[in-house]
C-alpha cells in the first residue's frame, strides 16, 4: 500500500515523537550475570534477545554484563563481592555456597524456579579423535589399559563432578548397586587421567590443542561446540549407554539485587530462559531445553540415553558432595592410593 | 627483571672485552648456541604472535582490534598504567632518596619490603587484596555498606598493579643514587641551594637515565600484568578486563585469531618500549663519549 506522501511524513513525526518521549523516561540498567565455563556462546546469543524483549516489555535498555570461569571459582567470587544479579552455575552446590558461605541468598533458592531452578540441562558425553582409534563406545571401555582420559579436576570444575558422578552412576548400575565395585571401577577411570585442568574450557584446550589423550569425557554442548569449532573434523562424538542428567541451575542473587533496585529485571531475565525463545537459544547452542515443544522440534540435534539425575542416585548435591568430594571424600581417597 | 643499569666503562675494561683468550672456535660456539637459543624462544614466538594475529586476514584483525570490549579493555590498560606509573615514579625517587642519602632505623627493612613484590607470586598478591577488601574480608563489610567497591572493580585492578610494579623505579634508582653518594648535595646545600634546587638541578640529572629505565619497566609490566590483576579482577566482559585478560579471554572463547591480534598489541608495545630503551642507552652512550672527548680535548 502506497500511502500519500504528507501522511508518510505525518507518521514519521509520530514515531519520533514516541521514540523521544520514551527514551526520556526508559532506564538504562545493567546486569552481571555470572556464569560458568562453558556458556559464554549461549549467554552471547541470549542477552541480545532478552535486552530486545525487555525493551519492548517495559521500554527499559537493558545491557547484560558477562563473567565465565570455572563454576567452583566464580562462585567463590560473588562470595568475595563480586556483585552478580543473577548466577548461572554449573551445578546446585555452587549456589547453595553462596547461600552458606556468603549468605547472599535464602537456602530454599532451588525451589524458586521451575525444574530445580535449572531451565536446560546437559549430560556428560565422550569426544574421541577421528576413526575411534581405540574403539571407545561406553563407560566401560574408559577404564582399559592404555586409554588416556581428558577429564576436569573434580575439586573445581562442575563438569568434572558430573562427570565423576555420571561414572560412578553407570558402575553402580552395572554392578546392581554395589558401592564397593563402583568405586572401584571410578579408581580405575582415574588411573587413566594424565591431566587435571581446572574448567571444562581448559580440558577442551588440552585435549584439543595440545593434543593430549585419547577421549575428553565432559559436556555435551561442549562437545557439540568443539565439533562445530573444528569443522575441519579430526573428532567424532561417542554418546555412552548412559549417562547423568547434568542440572545447571539459574538465580537472582537476592542481597544484590535488592541493593541495586534490579529485582524486577533480573527475575525477568531468568524467566525469560524459560520462554519458548529462550528454549530455542538454549537448544541452539547444544544445551537440552526443558520445553517439550522446543525439544520436539530439536530431537533430532540430541543423541537419546538413558539419563539418570543426581537426586535417584546420590541422594542430591549436599549429600553427594559430602560423601565423594569434601575433604577425604571417596575421590580423594581413590586420588590417594 | 630489571635491567642492571650500563655502567660507564673505563678505557680498560673496554680493551678486556674485545679480546678475550678462547680460541675461536669456543668463541664462535658460544655466538651460536645464544644467537640459536633466543631465535627459538624468543623471536620465534613472536613473529608467530603476528602470524598467528593474520592468519584469518586482516579484516578480521581489524575487527578485533575495533570491537568495543578490545577498546574497552585498552582504555582500562591505559587508565591503570597512568595511574600506576606515576604514582611508582612518586614512591621510587622518595625511597630511593631516603635509602641513599639518610642514616635511619628501620632501614634495611624498607630495602627488604621494596623487594617483596618480586618475591611475592602476583597470585598471592592478588589473594591479599579480595582478603583484606572481599565481601568476607577484613573491611568487607564496613565498604559493602558505604557502597565503596574496590575488588572486582577498578581500584582493586589499581591496587594489584600498583604492589606488583612497586620496586621498579625504586630498584633502579638506589644503585645509581648510592653510587653517585651525596658530595655533589652537600656541595649545593653549602654553597646556597635550597633542598628543591638541590633536587631539581643537581639529584636529577644524575639519576635521570635510571629514572627512565624505571619509569619504562614500569610500564611494560603495568600493561602487561596478568596473575594478580586477573584474581581481582571478576573477568567482567567490557568492564574489568585488562588487555592480557582479555586475549586470555578471546582464545578460550574459540577467536584464536582475534586473541593473538590482541596479542600483536601487547607484543608491539613491547618492542616500542624495548626500542625506546635501546635508543636512550645509545643517545647516552654517544653524550657520554662526547663530554669525554671534549674533556680529553680540554685537559691535553
Amino acid at each position: 500500500m502506497q500511502l500519500p506522501p504528507h501522511l508518510n511524513k505525518l507518521l514519521l513525526l509520530a514515531a519520533l515523537t514516541l521514540f523521544t518521549a520514551g527514551a526520556a523516561t526508559a532506564k538504562d540498567i545493567k546486569l552481571l550475570n555470572v556464569s560458568y565455563d562453558p556458556t559464554r556462546e549461549l549467554y552471547q546469543d541470549f542477552n541480545v534477545a532478552f535486552a530486545k524483549h525487555w525493551q519492548t516489555k517495559t521500554g527499559d535498555k537493558v545491557t547484560v554484563q558477562q563473567s565465565h570461569g570455572g563454576s567452583g571459582k566464580q562462585a567463590r567470587s560473588v562470595i568475595d563481592g563480586l556483585e552478580a544479579d543473577v548466577v548461572t552455575l554449573a551445578l546446585a552446590y555452587d549456589i547453595d555456597a553462596i547461600a552458606e558461605k556468603g549468605r547472599l541468598l535464602p537456602k530454599d533458592w532451588q525451589s524458586r524456579l521451575p525444574h530445580n531452578s535449572a531451565p536446560y540441562t546437559s549430560t556428560i558425553v565422550f569426544l574421541v579423535r577421528k576413526g575411534n582409534p581405540k574403539g571407545i563406545k561406553d563407560w566401560s571401555d574408559l577404564v582399559k589399559r592404555g586409554v588416556g582420559i581428558i577429564p576436569a579436576n573434580p575439586k573445581t570444575s562442575g563438569a568434572a563432578r558430573w562427570t565423576y558422578l555420571a561414572a560412578w552412576g553407570y558402575a553402580l548400575k552395572q554392578n546392581n548397586g554395589d558401592e564397593a565395585r563402583a568405586r572401584e571401577f571410578v579408581a580405575k577411570f582415574y588411573q587413566n587421567v594424565p591431566v587435571f585442568d581446572t574448567g571444562a574450557r581448559g580440558a577442551t584446550t588440552t585435549f584439543i590443542q595440545r593434543g593430549i589423550g585419547d577421549v575428553l569425557v565432559g559436556w555435551e554442548n561442549e562437545a557439540f561446540l568443539a565439533l562445530k569449532e573444528q569443522p575441519k573434523g579430526g573428532y567424532e562424538l561417542v554418546v555412552p549407554s548412559v549417562s547423568i542428567l547434568a542440572e545447571p541451575p539459574v538465580t537472582f542473587v537476592d542481597k544484590v539485587v535488592k541493593r541495586r533496585g534490579t529485582t524486577d529485571v533480573a527475575k525477568g531475565y531468568l524467566d525469560y530462559l524459560y520462554s519458548d525463545e529462550g528454549q530455542e537459544i538454549a537448544a541452539r547452542n547444544y544445551y537440552r531445553p526443558r520445553s517439550a515443544a522446543v525439544a520436539a522440534k530439536f530431537a533430532d540435534k540430541f543423541p537419546k540415553l538413558q539419563l539418570f539425575t543426581i537426586d535417584e542416585v546420590f541422594g542430591g548435591w549436599q549429600q553427594a558432595t559430602k560423601a565423594h568430594f569434601a575433604d577425604g571424600g571417596h575421590f580423594d581417597q581413590i586420588q590417594r592410593r | 627483571m630489571a635491567a642492571i643499569p650500563k655502567r660507564q666503562l673505563t678505557a680498560g675494561q673496554r680493551k678486556s672485552q674485545r679480546g678475550t683468550e678462547e680460541s675461536p672456535f669456543v668463541k664462535w660456539l658460544l655466538i651460536t648456541v645464544a644467537l640459536l637459543f633466543s631465535l627459538v624462544f624468543l623471536l620465534l614466538p613472536l613473529v608467530n604472535v603476528f602470524a598467528q594475529a593474520f592468519a584469518k586476514g586482516f579484516t578480521v584483525y581489524w575487527d578485533a582490534l575495533k570491537h568495543p570490549n578490545t577498546l574497552s579493555a585498552m582504555k582500562l590498560t591505559l587508565l591503570v598504567t597512568a595511574i600506576c606509573v606515576p604514582l611508582n615514579v612518586l614512591f621510587g625517587l622518595a625511597a630511593a632518596w631516603a635509602i641513599t642519602k639518610f642514616e635511619f632505623r628501620g632501614k634495611s627493612l624498607l630495602v627488604t619490603l621494596i623487594d617483596l613484590p618480586f618475591s611475592v607470586s602476583p597470585v598471592v598478591a592478588g589473594l591479599m587484596f579480595v582478603v583484606l577488601f572481599g565481601l568476607q574480608g577484613y573491611f568487607g563489610e564496613w565498604l559493602a555498606d558505604r557502597e565503596i567497591r574496590i575488588i572486582f572493580a577498578v581500584p582493586g585492578i589499581v591496587l594489584a598493579t600498583l604492589f606488583v610494579t612497586f620496586p621498579f623505579v625504586a630498584r633502579e634508582l638506589i644503585p645509581i643514587m648510592q653510587a653517585a653518594g651525596s658530595d655533589q648535595e652537600q656541595s649545593a646545600l653549602t654553597l646556597g641551594a635550597n633542598g628543591w634546587q638541590t633536587f631539581w638541578y643537581v639529584t636529577l640529572p644524575s639519576v635521570k637515565m635510571g629514572l627512565l629505565y624505571g619509569t619504562i619497566l614500569c610500564i611494560a609490566r603495568c600493561v602487561g600484568e596478568f596473575g594478580a590483576v586477573s584474581v581481582v579482577s571478576g573477568h567482567i566482559t567490557g568492564k574489568t578486563d585488562t588487555v592480557p585478560l582479555h586475549v586470555e579471554k578471546l582464545y578460550n572463547e574459540y577467536q584464536g585469531a582475534a586473541a593473538f591480534a590482541v596479542a600483536s598489541i601487547l607484543a608491539l608495545g613491547a618492542l616500542l618500549t624495548l626500542g625506546l630503551k635501546t635508543w636512550l642507552e645509545w643517545r647516552e652512550a654517544k653524550l657520554e663519549g662526547l663530554g669525554q672527548q671534549a674533556e680529553a680535548e680540554v685537559r691535553p
